[in-house]
Parts: C-alpha cells; structure tokens; sequence
C-alpha cells in the first residue's frame, strides 16, 4: 500500500545533533532541526531545545513522543517547585527531576537529554542525561546520532573559560559539522545562551552556515589543473 | 492487512466496519495574514486494496473554532477525536470560555502516548483562540510539532511537495483554499491512499466555514438513476390476497374420547 520508510506508523523520533557547552559566565545549548519519521523528513525546521522553566532549558534527543513527555512532566513539576520553594528551580533540580523520570521508566523510554541553565548558586551548569537515566554533571555534553562526528572535534577544541562569542561560534561550527556528516541532522542551527542576565535565542539558517570538506568549491585539485586553458605548475 | 485473504462473507463484515481506512489528509494551515487556519482533506477510505468511501469525512469537529484531519484507522481518528471533543466541550462549560487549540493539543496527544502508538491517529490539528491561530500535527505515538504547513497520512509527500513550492507568508483566503485543495488535489491523482473529493474547512476568528465536497473532480461515469423498462407501466393487481390459515393434521393420533 505504501512504502515503509514512510509510513505514518514509525515512530517519530530524531535523528540528532544537540550540544551544551558552559562557559565563563553561563551555558550555550544547540540542536539541529531535523525530525523525521523512517526516511522521510517529517519536520524540517523543529525545535529541540524545550524552555523548562526562565533559566534552564533542556535539548531534547531520541523518540520525540518521549522527550517531549519527559520535558513536559520536568517542566510542570518545576513550576509546582517554584511556587512552593518561592525563588527560582536550580539547573541540578531540573536535571535531577529529568533523571528520575528517565530512571523510573527506563524500559519505555527512548531518550536522551542534555539540561543545561545559569542559577546564583552554582552559576551555568550543564548535566548529561543518557539513555539509563543517569545524571552527569559535564563541562560540556553531545547528544544524538550526530555526536559521534563530534567527540574528537570537542576533544580538540573545547577550552576552560571561553567568553560566550566564543561558546557560541564554538557549538555552532560543531552543529555545522554535525548536520554535514550525519544524514539523520539537518535543517537550521538554532542555539540558547543562558547566564545571570537570563536566555537568548538564536537561529542560524542553514545558508548561513560554513560549508565544509566536499561541499567546498573544489581548489588546487588536479581536476582544475588538467582543464585549465594554460597548464599552471603545482610547484612554484 | 491482517485479513488480506479471507472468504468473502468476512469480507463484507470488514467493508463494514472499515478497519483500515485511511490516509491522506494533507491540511494546512495558511496563516491568512495571522488570522486564520485552512483544513484540506480527501473523502477516500480504504481496507487494504479496496476503497470502502468513496466521500468520508475526514476533517473531524473538536470545538466551534477547532477542526481536525484524521488520517491512519479510520475507527481510532474517529473514536480519539470524539472523545477529546466531548472532553473538550465538559471543559467549556466548566470554565465558560472558549476552547483552546493548545488544550486539544494536550488531550489528544496525553491519549496517543498513553497508548504507545496502538491508537493509529496521525492528525493535523488547526484552530483559532484567543491566542490566535494554530496549527499542529500530532503523531500517533503522542509526539506534537507546531507549523506553518503540515500534510499527513500517505498522501503527504505529495502534498507537502506543493507547499514547499508554492506557501508564501500572509496568503488571503481565496489564495489559501486554492493552495489546499491544489495540494489534496495532487494526493487524489498521484496517491493510491487518497482519492475522490477535495474537503476545505477555513477557521477565522469568529467564523468557521466547512467546504464540504469543495472540489469533485473525479464524477461518477455511469448512470445515477433511472431505468431502462418502460415508463408505461400499468397496474395489475391491486386487491392483496390473504394467505390461508395453517391447518395442523395430526396423524395416527389418540381418538377422541367423550
């Protein structure tokens, strides 16, 4: 009747590449835009990071059925936190609340999560919380399908105390390279910036973005050379 | 199909309560200058190969202001969005207040996940409310997503295509309902899922119109009606003959005694 990569059954989920970084004074989050549902791409412009509460935002990963249940719970509970504690959730309660849900339900849920946020105890802080339900307190963490393109690169060019311009150029040449490699993340780069003065959004459209290896102009290859009108020396 | 080769009294039983039905709803919502939302579905409905309906109804009433395109088993869309509608109208007459897209949303998709994907209900929902106009689309194991233009069911690729060509920001009505119905229109002919008649339900602040059979660009080919005997046909008997009483014979009974 239909073709089964595209069949309205399969789940919903999202191939992904989600990032939280801190630095000197906050945490910068960033995800791709890419849902999709078996081959087809079901959402093109999506966004996965969910607002939880003013100060902490979480990037969301796997079936999106279930991130987006997890969050939903997450978020209402810390609104409840929030009236009866009288101040702001901290980033560790957000991510602690997460932790129990994906704990508690391990075997029917499929997801990944990366909270991330700025409160006056503890300053920007980001947790990891993978598949088990477990939680990570992480300088920085990668999520998704997309992330392992980004181990080694992270590897290499997270540094101690970056400024936000930093942060920000930082996770967004990673989603970039991410959406490059990995054909499960696509779509625009759309960041978070949290820190004492509050969030900011920002949304990167994918024509904005630096191109890399193979969708770069091919330069000096010996393709150019051979069909150059007048033979140019390789060696000057 | 589970049943794809049974006899064909079960056959018959199937036709009737339709079990797989379905697909191609493509709707979407042209946001008509920020004011307002365009539902577009087909009218077919299949079992397997065979079209069951040829015009169903697959744009489903919620509220007043909200409409839903139901694509996936025709009984589960029919069956959820009942259900959230008469839950939906509870919660108005509690409140006093009209109806949310956002509160439909919740209750839709709080439902889909709680069933993990077994209710097979892959809806466009589109509304307006307070907050202005809304549209969604919600998966059938509970997972939402909020857009400009949204297809659904099999007939999506085909329509979607058409909104990637053709959607531009702050469309008039009349632009918007062509777009929808251009865009079922390419389901109807090029998705075996979808066929017949084009639906349209255009939601506005205050007003709701539902374009029902908006286009029929696929009209029956033989005769509607009429008979191929002779208009002259006389009376005959007119006098009705009752049936003669039942006389039971008992053979070989006990005689009688006095």
């Amino acid at each position: 009747m239909e073709n089964a990569s595209v069949d309205v059954n399969q789940p919903h989920s999202m191939g992904t590449t989600i990032i939280g970084v801190t630095y000197n004074g906050g945490v910068v989050l960033a995800a791709d835009s890419r849902t999709s549902t078996g081959m087809y791409v079901a959402n093109r412009a999506s966004d996965k990071i969910t607002q939880l509460t003013d100060n902490v935002y979480v990037c969301r990963s796997g079936s999106a059925a279930d991130s987006q249940i997890v969050s939903d719970y997450v978020r209402y509970f810390l609104h409840q936190h929030t009236i009866q504690l009288g101040q702001p959730a901290t980033v560790k309660v957000a991510a602690n609340l997460a932790r129990l849900l994906s704990y508690n339900n391990k075997d029917r849920l499929q997801t990944g999560l990366i909270v991330g946020g700025w409160d006056k105890y503890e300053g920007g802080k980001i947790y990891g919380i993978p598949l088990g339900g477990t939680v990570l307190e992480q300088p920085f963490a990668i999520g998704g399908s997309g992330s392992t393109y980004l181990y080694g690169f992270f590897d290499q060019a997270w540094k101690e105390g970056m400024t936000q311009e930093e942060a920000e150029k930082l996770v967004v040449t990673a989603v970039s390279l991410a959406i490059a490699r990995d054909g499960a993340s696509g779509g625009v780069v759309r960041t978070v910036t949290i820190n004492k003065d509050g969030a900011t959004r920002k949304f990167y459209p994918c024509d904005s973005l630096q191109l890399w290896h193979e969708e770069l102009e091919p330069v000096n290859s010996l393709l150019d050379v051979m069909s150059a009108s007048s033979p140019v020396p390789m060696v000057s | 199909m589970e049943n794809g080769s049974c006899n064909e009294t079960f056959n018959v039983f199937l036709a009737l309560h339709r079990p797989l039905s379905i697909h191609s709803n493509r709707s979407t919502c042209l946001f008509l200058n920020m004011d307002g939302v365009i539902l577009g579905a087909d009218t077919r409905a299949t079992e397997g190969p065979i079209v069951a309906d040829k015009n169903c109804e697959k744009i489903h009433y919620m509220a007043p202001n909200i409409y839903c395109c139901g694509a996936g088993t025709a009984a589960d869309t029919e069956a959820v969005t009942d259900m959230v509608s008469s839950q939906l109208k509870l919660h108005r007459y509690h409140t006093g207040r009209e109806s949310r897209v956002v509160t439909s949303l919740t209750l839709l998709k709080s439902h889909l996940f709680s069933y993990q994907g077994h209710v097979s209900a892959a809806l466009v929902l589109g509304g307006v409310d307070v907050t202005g106009p809304h549209l969604h689309t919600i998966y059938p194991h509970g997972s939402t997503d909020t857009l400009p233009y949204a297809t659904m069911g099999s007939g999506s690729l085909a329509a979607m295509a058409m909104f990637e060509s053709k959607y531009r920001e702050g469309m008039s009505k009349d632009e918007g309902i062509k777009l929808v119905a251009e865009a079922i229109l390419s389901g109807v002919f090029n998705d075996l899922g979808s066929g017949s008649n084009v639906d349209i339900c255009v939601i506005t602040k205050g007003n709701t119109e539902y374009l029902r059979n908006h286009l029929s660009p696929n009209p029956r080919t033989y005769p509607q009606k009429g008979y191929s005997f002779s208009k002259k046909t006389e009376v005959l008997l007119t006098k009705i003959t009752p049936l003669r009483e039942i006389v039971q014979v008992i053979e070989g009974g006990e005689a009688m005694e006095e």
